[in-house]
């Protein structure tokens, strides 16, 4: 209750602004994801920095996840997200071996993956998905994701907070774009290992969330292989 | 949604081996909705010295010639053609003049000395902080993309037919991954005794 000497000084004393409790559920924790679909492989790469602001977590942290069918996933944006959608994605894939006696096919688990993202429509998993593999005839193959499952497959995808540096020259160098006469081919492994390299090397000249090593998986038919290259730790 | 990203707007400069290039799209429109495609957003403020106003589009046709006047007004009074470097000076301060109601443009600058003829590129933000550099600049509505595109493509000592390449092939690409540059392109390679304009057809979506 108000009392009337006080209302005298200050008539407005009872109408404060309400109490506010605010809780922010995200971080952005950076990280870039680039793959590339080749004739009989599929390589994909990511940076192992892991920051949050101006401050760098760790050095070593990349961010694709070898998954049990023998293709990787490239998962970047909140590191929470990230850890609970691997997780999640890891388990249910271990149901479906059990279930069934088989791996998952790449194509089925990029479907699966689009599911499990849009049934948190309304409070996404913030993270940028690439899905990287074979498909059934043995071919590469590559899926990329936006938050909430939508989904395609493509020749080449980057993802993450140097994508818009990385996918114009992709575009470019693989894809073709606005060069005359030039023949679109899948890229050599060897050609695309190299140019992977450079394109990272960009990027963390720029984004500085970028940048420690970069690792390359380079899925075939006869397993993952794996590569690191250093970048600058700036 | 930003007011320099109003109209749309992609624009670089590269050094060469005694040249400078610079590029710029040829769009103009509002929002999402393109009105022209032969818009100019380069100007040329000399014969070896180009200025290219992304931003704003009644800012970059104001500012071009409000600093056109102040160009004409020095080169009266000094009876001499300005240096790159002075004339970087001329528009950072027409720039900080409205520290506190700015310009919304930011500029980017290409020309070679009119003496020494030693190659000079500069940029700056909308109230006239410059920044020199020895290799390329980029200012724009997809400045992520082009600095992707240039850091990957620049080298040092690029001869002009090989700049010219390298800085439309850099353009391009960069704003075919942008909805609110492109629509055609203009570049301009300045060299000692000529300049090269060309106009580049590009993807029209």
């Amino acid at each position: 209750m108000m009392s009337v000497p006080n209302m005298m000084s200050n008539p407005l004393s009872d109408y404060q602004a309400p109490n506010q409790v605010s809780f922010s559920p995200y971080e952005f924790n950076g990280g870039t994801i680039l793959a590339v679909a080749g004739e009989d492989y599929a390589l994909i790469a990511t940076d192992t920095r892991l920051s949050q602001g101006f401050s760098i977590h760790s050095r070593d942290s990349p961010k694709t996840y070898p998954l049990s069918n023998g293709s990787v996933l490239g998962c970047c944006g909140f590191h929470g997200d990230v850890l609970t959608l691997t997780k999640v994605l890891g388990a249910r894939l271990q149901i479906f071996e059990k279930e069934h006696n088989k791996p998952m096919p790449t194509p089925s688990v990029a479907a699966m993956l689009s599911t499990i993202l849009y049934y948190r429509r309304f409070f996404p998993y913030y993270t940028h998905n690439i899905v990287a593999g074979l498909d059934e005839e043995g071919k590469g193959c590559v899926y990329s994701f936006d938050p909430v499952g939508s989904y395609e497959r493509e020749v080449f995808r980057a993802k993450g907070s140097a994508s818009a540096m990385l996918q114009p020259l992709l575009d470019n160098q693989i894809g073709g774009k606005n060069q005359q006469s030039y023949k679109v081919v899948p890229i050599p492994l060897k050609k695309c290992v190299s140019m992977v390299k450079d394109v990272f090397t960009s990027a963390a000249e720029r984004d500085i969330y970028t940048g420690d090593n970069i690792l390359i998986s380079i899925i075939t038919k006869d397993g993952v292989k794996s590569e690191q290259f250093p970048l600058r730790r700036d | 949604m930003s007011i320099l990203a109003y109209n749309g707007a992609a624009i670089m400069a590269m050094k060469g081996k005694n040249c400078v290039a610079i590029a710029a799209d040829r769009r103009f429109g509002i929002q999402a909705q393109t009105v022209s495609m032969d818009f100019d957003k380069v100007f040329e403020m000399g014969p070896h010295l180009y200025i290219g106003l992304p931003g704003l589009a009644t800012d970059v046709q104001t500012v071009s010639q409000r600093l056109k006047f102040r160009l004409n007004m020095y080169e009266l009074r000094e009876n001499r053609k300005i240096k790159p470097k002075t004339f970087m000076a001329m528009v950072s301060n027409l720039l900080y003049e409205r520290r506190f109601g700015p310009y919304f443009v930011e500029p980017v600058i290409a020309g070679l000395d009119p003496a020494t003829f030693e190659p000079y590129i500069a940029s700056m933000d909308l109230i006239g902080c410059p920044m020199e550099t020895n290799d390329f600049v980029v200012s724009g509505t997809c400045s992520e993309q082009m600095y992707g595109m240039c850091e990957s493509l620049w080298e040092p000592d690029l001869e002009p037919d090989d700049l010219f390449e390298t800085i439309s092939q850099a353009l391009m690409n960069a704003f075919d991954r942008d909805a609110v540059s492109g629509w055609g392109a203009v570049v301009h390679v300045i060299e000692k005794d000529k300049v090269t304009t060309k106009y580049l057809k590009t993807r029209q979506d």
